[in-house]
């Protein structure tokens, strides 16, 4: 059951929240991701807002849309999504990555509330929901499996297993989401001493998908409205598996992070973080 | 001495009984690793086709997809060569298994140091150290192909994740009709006052034939088969090692961690005694003949025999 539909402008705005509540969460916790998170959130709130099927008060409602992140260093985006739609109290935010929290560090089916898949060990969130994907048709189920991977992600091989078999079965009930923001942790070493090199040069990966017999549409990650219509014309892609290649900015909304791949893990310091909050429009800036 | 009456290999009792277990329950799903011709879940494809799902080469995706089946209500069985389910997609298994504690069988097919002329890529024998050092993981080594019929049952109704290990050639019958598999239960095959020996999978067929030909010499091997390597069954081992307070463990698998390892270290905790661990020593594998193989890395029969006769011996002297 969907809420009112929120607008484009409000899909915005609870991005906007959820990358406050991402690095609090973070420089409480004293550890954590923000790069990939911040350029998943747009994403992330649109689907959990406008796309989905889900019961929050009922988080393992069989016919429910499932979401798998196999990006699953970006949890603190996942977790802060999941709480603003009512699958559990903000406050839980406040325990990421602490002893005994339903939030770990990666993503852990068997605790968190609106988790579908466990992932974290790169590439794996993806293969399991194509298990899904599978066992959904073999059930005769109509629900829709989307999973988010990063761009960096995709280098394992274990991705192009998942891309092969998913084309040799047809899958056409998942929609695979590729945040290609162009920065790994730490990637290859460029010209210059402080040039990293993306994982994958210009259309590179969007052509390896299609390679793989997938039906690749493009998109600009951050354009919520763009990226609805988008979701929507996979969905009506039939007889092939979808991958959305969504074109991110690693750190996108606080402007220190941009595109900076030392941001991938990071705890900002006390002047960082009011500037964050500041550009964040967070009216209580500065309290950590 | 009576020598077994032949058996089947046990990925067929393995292959013939998912086939008719999944005519009653349509949970069984069966994923196959473009081995199902070797691990005979051939017969599986041919009656539930629309149930049977060929994953390719591709073992790492192929575990985290019968993960994903599991989480609808699905009871994925998953088979392949043992060395590739195992090694290779080890951290599919881990994560997205044993963590969450989901419901999938593991077929380990060809285990062991035979497997049709492969060599040393093909075999793994470290594969019962190896899984039963993961948290949540069951690990059952059939001997025979009546004890894999049995056993199959017990598996899919046990709720969460379980190594089965099969080894590939045809094994003697060593159980009758009326044998009641439980999970966690070891079975003595022999009562015995010198030594104890426990064993698992096919080797307890060769342990078996071993104590039959002590028992000519005058060497009265007490012999317990050890079908479930997690969870051990601790009561049994303790009261059979108290028996004779001399005990010897033989396996088609490194004597590294194995059911070795599991029975050594059950008793340094609860009833220290001498343990003598026969099985492969910390080598790896390579092609040739099954029996001279056997032979060579000394757990053949007569060379199980020879090992208890050393360990008598020497505890002794």
């Amino acid at each position: 059951m969907k809420t009112a539909e929120p607008t484009i402008a409000e899909i915005a705005d609870i991005a906007r929240r959820a990358r406050i509540q991402i690095l609090k969460a973070v420089a409480h916790a004293k550890g954590g991701h923000v790069g990939g998170p911040y350029s998943a959130i747009d994403m992330l709130a649109t689907l959990y807002f406008r796309v989905l099927n889900v019961r929050p008060d009922e988080p393992d409602w069989p016919d429910r849309d499932r979401f798998v992140l196999s990006k699953g260093h970006s949890s603190i985006a996942l977790y802060t999504i999941l709480a603003m739609r009512g699958f559990f109290d903000m406050e839980e935010l406040a325990t990421f990555d602490s002893i005994d929290s339903r939030l770990q560090g990666h993503p852990d089916m068997t605790i968190t509330p609106g988790v579908d898949m466990s992932s974290g060990s790169l590439g794996l969130g993806f293969a399991g929901a194509l298990g899904i994907a599978l066992g959904a048709r073999t059930l005769g189920k109509d629900f829709t499996t989307y999973v988010m991977l990063g761009d960096g992600e995709c280098n394992e091989g274990i991705v192009w297993e998942g891309a092969h078999v998913a084309n040799r079965y047809h899958l056409d009930n998942i929609v695979a989401i590729i945040d290609q923001n162009n920065l790994q942790q730490f990637g290859w070493r460029g010209d210059t001493e402080t040039e990293r090199l993306t994982p994958y040069v210009g259309d590179e990966l969007a052509g390896r998908w299609k390679a793989f017999g997938w039906h690749v549409l493009e998109v600009d990650g951050h354009d919520i409205q763009a990226f609805l219509d988008t979701v929507e014309k996979a969905r009506a892609v039939s007889g092939s598996p979808v991958a959305i290649v969504a074109h991110t900015i690693k750190g996108k909304g606080v402007s220190y992070m941009e595109d900076n791949y030392t941001w991938h893990s990071r705890v900002p310091t006390e002047e960082e973080f009011a500037i964050a909050m500041q550009e964040l429009g967070d009216t209580k800036a500065g309290e950590r | 001495m009576t020598s077994l009456a032949p058996g089947k290999a046990l990925r067929v009792a393995f292959g013939e009984t998912i086939a008719e277990l999944a005519r009653t329950d349509p949970r069984l799903v069966v994923l196959d690793g473009d081995t199902g011709s070797s691990t005979r879940t051939d017969f599986f494809e041919n009656e539930h086709p629309e149930r049977f799902f060929q994953m390719g080469i591709t073992e790492q995706n192929m575990l985290g997809m019968a993960a994903g089946m599991a989480t609808l209500g699905l009871i994925p069985i998953v088979s392949t060569f043992a060395c590739f389910i195992v090694s290779r997609a080890h951290d599919s298994i881990r994560v997205l298994i044993a963590q969450p504690k989901l419901n999938v069988k593991l077929m380990g097919g060809y285990a062991g140091l035979l497997a049709g002329m492969t060599g040393k890529t093909h075999l793994i024998f470290d594969d019962i150290s190896i899984m039963r050092a993961m948290a949540n993981m069951t690990v059952i080594a059939p001997a025979d192909e009546i004890e894999t019929r049995k056993a199959l049952p017990a598996i899919i109704d046990h709720p969460g994740p379980v190594y089965l290990r099969l080894t590939r050639p045809n094994s003697p019958i060593l159980f009758d009709d009326d044998y009641e598999f439980e999970i966690g239960k070891a079975v003595t095959l022999r009562e015995g006052s010198d030594i104890t020996v426990f064993s698992t999978g096919l080797q307890s067929v060769r342990a078996y034939e071993a104590a039959q030909t002590l028992a000519t010499e005058g060497i009265d091997v007490h012999l317990v088969h050890v079908p479930t390597i997690k969870p051990l069954d601790v009561d049994a081992i303790v009261s059979a090692a108290a028996k004779t307070d001399l005990v010897m463990t033989s396996e088609e698998h490194t004597i590294v961690g194995g059911l070795g390892g599991a029975i050594a270290e059950t008793l340094a905790e609860h009833h220290p005694v001498t343990v003598k661990r026969h099985g492969l020593q910390d080598v790896f594998g390579e092609s040739g003949p099954d029996a001279a193989l056997l032979e060579k890395y000394g757990i053949s029969p007569s060379k199980t025999a020879e090992a208890v006769r050393e360990t008598v011996r020497s505890h002794k002297a």
